[in-house]
């Protein structure tokens, strides 16, 4: 890497040629205000505030859009001297500053921004604090209709183009532009329609100021009053990661944290805007059935209830079932309460999805999210990512923009914001394993080829067949090679994507045992099955349990609360203290925000306390003794947010994935996400989300005329 | 004075015939061939040699404009685009050269676009411009017929033009906002670096030249740098066609030397100013966005870049705007700042939110309805704009009212006495 000397306020600096001025200012120590500049979006140079001092050129030098390699010496061979606190870049930033603030409306104390507002910090400190004179009145602007979650108050806006830029790159959807010229320039969405994007949140964390708020928190709390919690998002199975603000017994925002393995700063607006649901529909005490009805109890009930049950089913007539929400502590507890009862039925994958058992790298994206970014073929197949993990879907798009990534599709297409090939559908995929498709040797020549797999393609009946020649292509076309990561030249292709946050963790701590799902649910008519475990287990046709004993351990009153025969109150994820292992197996853990409402407990505790009950005490009485029986089972749990690096190509592993058999062509390889803002009972509660639905996947966009 | 023999626009006021014929039977097109075969750098050497400077208003030495493009083609193609977008108040000398003489331009961009290496030229030209823009069609199509441009010309070097007809933004003159325009998007001046020699249109290597400096190409190139470079005094070349308007009693286009004295030029060509040289109040040299001149300075002044940089003006595009002692020399400024503020594209925040500042705080003081404090302040943000902006827009908008309150202070001075003499500023109110 080629550096350059720079003399920065009076310090000798060695800076990487490829940085910005901006950058190599703050690595020697110099604060740069800014309001357009964003690490993550292309650099408009836009709002001047940045001006510092080039000793020896005409004016002063956008800090942001100059690269260390533009900043040529000086004549006699010295270093370039850059000051960024002189009085020539001094007044540039006050008379820039003064600017901004002319039009600016002085309603801080409403504004939602307020307090954590770049305008008001930076006005602070670099603003003329002593005179105003500015007598003329100031600009209004029109309020935009931008949706359901972003509300608007344009008069604040500085037009740092932010948010275009974000719409544009990283979204992928041009819905937002300026218009008008000079002091009218408005930034607006193209006939008040809304702005179509699973991220569309992420613009209101990007804006500097008051003008873009989030519409569901709106007068809601003041940033200072909020207790800020770190977490791991489980609307979807990349584990974004997350803060939850809290104040007192409410969740009233969630916002990204950066994590450039994950979710960089991003987070889609499920992850985001569904918090809502986490006080509505909620399931705050036990209840049991009762005639027909399901009527309020007491814990001791509840549990008597269930252990009368138990008692009178024979083991093969057991089922568990792990819904998508869970973290690895239940997953562990409910294994072990079930197993020690000789329930002989373990499920976690509620979709049907054929994956499971070892190798682990036949469930995982192992290609990680990181090392995506160097891949230069993807093939998707049965795979919807915009929907099922929208920031994953942003790095794509990401990954297509900056190194011209080529992405091909077998299955439903769908759009995805970038140019994607279709391929054909299920016998595309026969026909590329087969090496008679052109496609196979567009993976056989690229340096990086890669494959996902979605739950499209691994929730159908053939779904192991389709994973049994995934696995194939990946071991013939070079996408199994060296060992490592993507940095160290190593490389691995073969990924699947899970839509579930808690299905990784539990295929890691073993919950597939006895039936699969369809065999359960079969059981379950037939009356051979009659005790079933639901651990906020919804996404499935609740009439399939037959007349079995139903037991529904979880949060909200949705399709398995209303097929239960107990009810046992249990924490959301904001509730508890959780480990939860995302797509890539990366491990992360949560932090709780609140307490569940009412007599709601965590999980993990209320299965320990059943499993007295039942006469089969768990083995753990507090959540660091069950940590511990969890990495005892696995110790990849132990090493928080790491990823497994990848150990070379072991090609025998890779012809045992899946089971080989015929693919059915007819069947279409679909993703099985009808609605994106509707995949849990969180989601499902929360008003903004159903809002949104009606909205974007209802087609009941609001007319221009309205 | 310029002698007839020594004119390159010889048909400026469109007394004879535009056509190629035409055209060619006043010595457009003649030897072209012969120019070509000098070689790329040749051509540029003698245009370096000429002296030649940027009739667009910078003033930036064309031959070295020319040198900064790669000398090779590589995997990009090197682009000419012809910045017709003339807008500048005052300014209308590309507008009769492409209405009159359009196969100078059109002869112009073939030899500039080959020295350059490109095989392409753009001609962007301001939306306004609806005849301007047939005429220069209907000449390069005369030129594509007669194979003297296009593919397998007799010139020898493949060659397309195309004209694209702008929307009429002022903007888009600047040049990186017409490579925007021309890409088909928001006409917004771009960062620099890059400059357009590296990537320019399409992120390919791009030169963009006024109307008037490629016109004039063929002719220096027939007659000779030393020709051209005999005109004017050193550094400031040629000839120039300057636009003499406003209070003059013969508004005209006139090619002349330069560095002609401002008098020389307003008495011999645009027939005095109206009322005789005693009655004028200012002089504005160069298109709006030069400095004014007061009558002191207009006496003695020699057109040309070097003597009105001295006065802190500039020679801008040539486009001189007489003012005699009738104008309200306040109001006249007040319009000017409309016209920035108007035109200021807005996306950087000194222009944005300053042309406004300005053009409101001018208005007032037409009225007098201003404090004399503020005459400090309006200069105070001409200097917060000036210099702090991505283009030289800033610079455009602000030098007018630095050169007005320079020259003219006591005038507004004299306007908030007696503003306030008849009844006293009212106090702004808490609501506004």
């Amino acid at each position: 890497m080629a550096t350059r000397k720079l003399i920065i306020n009076g310090k000798e600096v060695e800076a990487d040629e490829s940085i910005t001025l901006l950058q190599a200012c703050e690595q020697a120590g110099a604060e740069i205000p800014r309001f357009c500049y964003h690490e993550r979006l292309s650099v408009a140079g836009n709002c001047r505030m940045c001006l510092v001092e080039w000793v020896g050129a005409p004016k002063p030098q956008p800090s942001c859009a100059l690269q260390v390699k533009d900043i040529f010496p000086n004549k006699d061979g010295t270093p370039a001297k850059i000051n960024t606190n002189s009085p020539v870049a001094r007044k540039a930033r006050e008379g820039v500053m003064e600017f901004l603030l002319i039009n600016h409306p002085l309603d801080c104390p409403i504004c939602d921004q307020g307090g954590e507002c770049d305008l008001q910090d930076q006005a602070l400190y670099y603003g003329r604090a002593n005179f105003h004179r500015f007598v003329e009145n100031k600009r209004a602007v029109e309020d935009k209709y931008m949706g359901p979650l972003i509300k608007t108050i344009m008069t604040r806006c500085i037009q740092c183009t932010r948010c275009v830029r974000f719409a544009t790159e990283v979204a992928g959807v041009p819905d937002l532009g300026a218009t008008g010229r000079g002091e009218d320039m408005e930034i607006t969405t193209y006939l008040e329609k809304a702005f179509a994007s699973e991220l569309s949140g992420n613009v209101v964390d990007l804006c500097p100021v008051g003008a873009l708020t989030s519409k569901p928190y709106a007068f809601n709390a003041r940033p200072w009053e909020l207790r800020k919690t770190l977490s791991i998002d489980v609307m979807d199975a990349q584990g974004c990661n997350i803060r939850v603000d809290t104040r007192g017994p409410q969740v009233l925002r969630i916002l990204p944290r950066t994590n450039d393995d994950v979710n960089e700063e991003w987070i889609s607006d499920k992850t985001r805007h569904a918090c809502d649901g986490l006080v509505r529909q909620r399931l705050d005490k036990p209840y049991v059935r009762k005639n027909g009805k399901l009527r309020p109890a007491s814990w001791a009930e509840a549990f008597a209830a269930i252990a009368a049950r138990v008692k009178a089913t024979k083991p093969e007539g057991m089922a568990a079932i792990v819904g998508d929400l869970a973290a690895a502590e239940e997953i562990k507890a409910l294994k072990d309460l079930m197993l020690s009862l000789g329930a002989a039925n373990l499920e976690c994958r509620q979709d049907g999805a054929r994956i499971g058992g070892a190798p682990r790298q036949g469930y995982l994206l192992n290609t990680t999210i990181r090392g995506l970014d160097s891949a230069d073929v993807l093939l998707l197949i049965g795979s919807n990512p915009r929907w099922e993990a929208p920031v994953l879907n942003a790095r794509i798009r990401k990954a297509w923009l900056n190194s011209s990534l080529r992405v091909a599709n077998i299955g439903t297409p769908y759009d995805l914001t970038y140019p994607v090939e279709q391929l054909g559908g299920a016998d595309a995929l026969s026909a590329i394993a087969g090496g008679t498709h052109p496609f196979a040797n567009v993976l056989k020549n690229a340096k990086r080829p890669m494959l996902i797999l979605g739950p499209g393609a691994l929730a159908r009946p053939d779904g192991a067949a389709i994973l049994n020649v995934a696995a194939k292509i990946a071991g013939d076309t070079g996408m199994i090679g060296p060992a490592g990561t993507a940095a160290e030249g190593g490389w691995i292709g073969f990924n699947v994507l899970h839509t579930a946050a808690s299905r990784v963790a539990a295929l890691d701590l073993g919950f597939i045992h006895g039936r699969d799902m369809a065999g359960i649910l079969d059981g379950a008519q037939r009356g051979e099955i009659d005790f079933v475990y639901l651990l906020g287990a919804d996404e499935f046709d609740m009439n399939k349990l037959g007349k079995a004993f139903v037991v529904y351990q979880g949060t909200h009153g949705d399709a398995g609360a209303h097929r239960a025969d107990v009810i046992l109150p249990g924490a959301a994820y904001t509730e508890k203290d959780g480990l939860y292992a995302n797509f890539e197996g990366r491990v992360q853990a949560a932090e709780r925000a609140t307490f569940p409402p009412g007599e709601g407990k965590e999980d993990w505790a209320i299965l320990r306390a059943l499993s007295e009950v039942l006469g089969r005490k768990l083995p753990y009485d507090d959540r660091d003794a069950l940590r511990r029986a969890i990495i005892a089972d696995a110790p990849h749990f132990a090493k928080l947010g790491e990823v497994p690096a990848h150990q070379g190509a072991d090609l025998s592993v890779w012809t045992n994935i899946g089971k080989a058999g015929p693919i059915d062509a007819r069947l279409p390889l679909a993703s099985p996400i009808a609605d994106f803002y509707l995949t849990n009972p969180i989601a499902r509660a929360s008003a903004t989300m159903a809002e949104c639905s009606r909205i974007f996947v209802g087609g009941q966009s609001r007319m221009a005329a309205e | 004075m310029l002698q007839d023999k020594d004119r390159i626009f010889t048909n400026l006021y469109g007394f004879e015939d535009w056509t190629l014929e035409g055209a060619k039977k006043r010595g457009n097109w003649d030897g072209t061939k012969d120019i070509i075969a000098r070689g790329h750098d040749a051509i540029i050497d003698e245009i370096k040699k000429s002296g030649l400077r940027g009739r667009g208003g910078a003033g930036f030495a064309t031959g070295l404009k020319w040198s900064f493009m790669p000398k090779e083609v590589k995997d990009r193609p090197h682009y000419l685009v012809v910045n017709a977008d003339e807008s500048e108040p005052g300014t209308c000398k590309d507008r009769d050269i492409m209405r009159n003489d359009p196969h100078t331009l059109v002869e112009g961009c073939l030899i500039a676009s080959f020295a350059m290496r490109a095989h392409t030229c753009y001609i962007y030209i301001r939306g306004e411009f609806i005849r301007e823009r047939e005429r220069l069609q209907a000449a390069i199509d005369q030129a594509y017929e007669a194979k003297l441009i296009g593919r397998n010309n007799i010139h020898g070097w493949d060659f397309d033009c195309y004209v694209h007809h702008g929307a009429g933004a002022y903007i888009c003159g600047e040049e990186t906002a017409l490579l925007e325009s021309l890409e088909g998007k928001k006409g917004q001046p771009r960062l620099k670096p890059p400059f357009p020699a590296n990537a320019g249109v399409w992120g390919c290597p791009t030169t963009v030249n006024n109307v008037e400096t490629i016109a004039m190409v063929p002719t220096i190139l027939r007659r000779g740098a030393s020709w051209f470079a005999s005109f004017g005094r050193p550094n400031n070349t040629g000839t120039k066609v300057f636009c003499i308007s406003g209070h003059v009693n013969k508004p005209c286009n006139v090619e002349e030397e330069m560095s002609i004295p401002l008098k020389e030029l307003i008495e011999r060509h645009a027939g005095g100013v109206r009322g005789g040289w005693d009655n004028l109040m200012a002089v504005i040299p160069g298109g709006s966005s030069m400095p004014v001149l007061s009558k002191e300075q207009a006496d003695t002044m020699l057109m040309d870049f070097d003597s009105l940089a001295a006065v802190k003006s500039g020679l801008g595009t040539a486009a001189v705007i007489v003012m005699d002692k009738s104008t309200d020399i306040i109001k006249a400024f007040a319009r000017l700042a409309y016209f920035y503020k108007h035109e200021s594209c807005g996306q950087c925040t000194p222009c944005r939110e300053g042309c406004g500042w300005m053009w409101r705080v001018l208005t007032r003081m037409q009225k007098g309805n201003a404090k004399v404090e503020e005459i400090d302040l309006l200069y105070e943000v001409t200097k917060q704009i000036e210099g702090h902006t991505i283009c030289a827009f800033g610079e455009g908008a602000s030098w007018p009212v630095q050169g007005f309150i320079r020259h003219f202070r006591p005038e507004i001075e004299r306007r908030i006495a007696a503003h306030h003499g008849r009844d006293a500023m009212p106090m702004q109110e808490a609501a506004e």
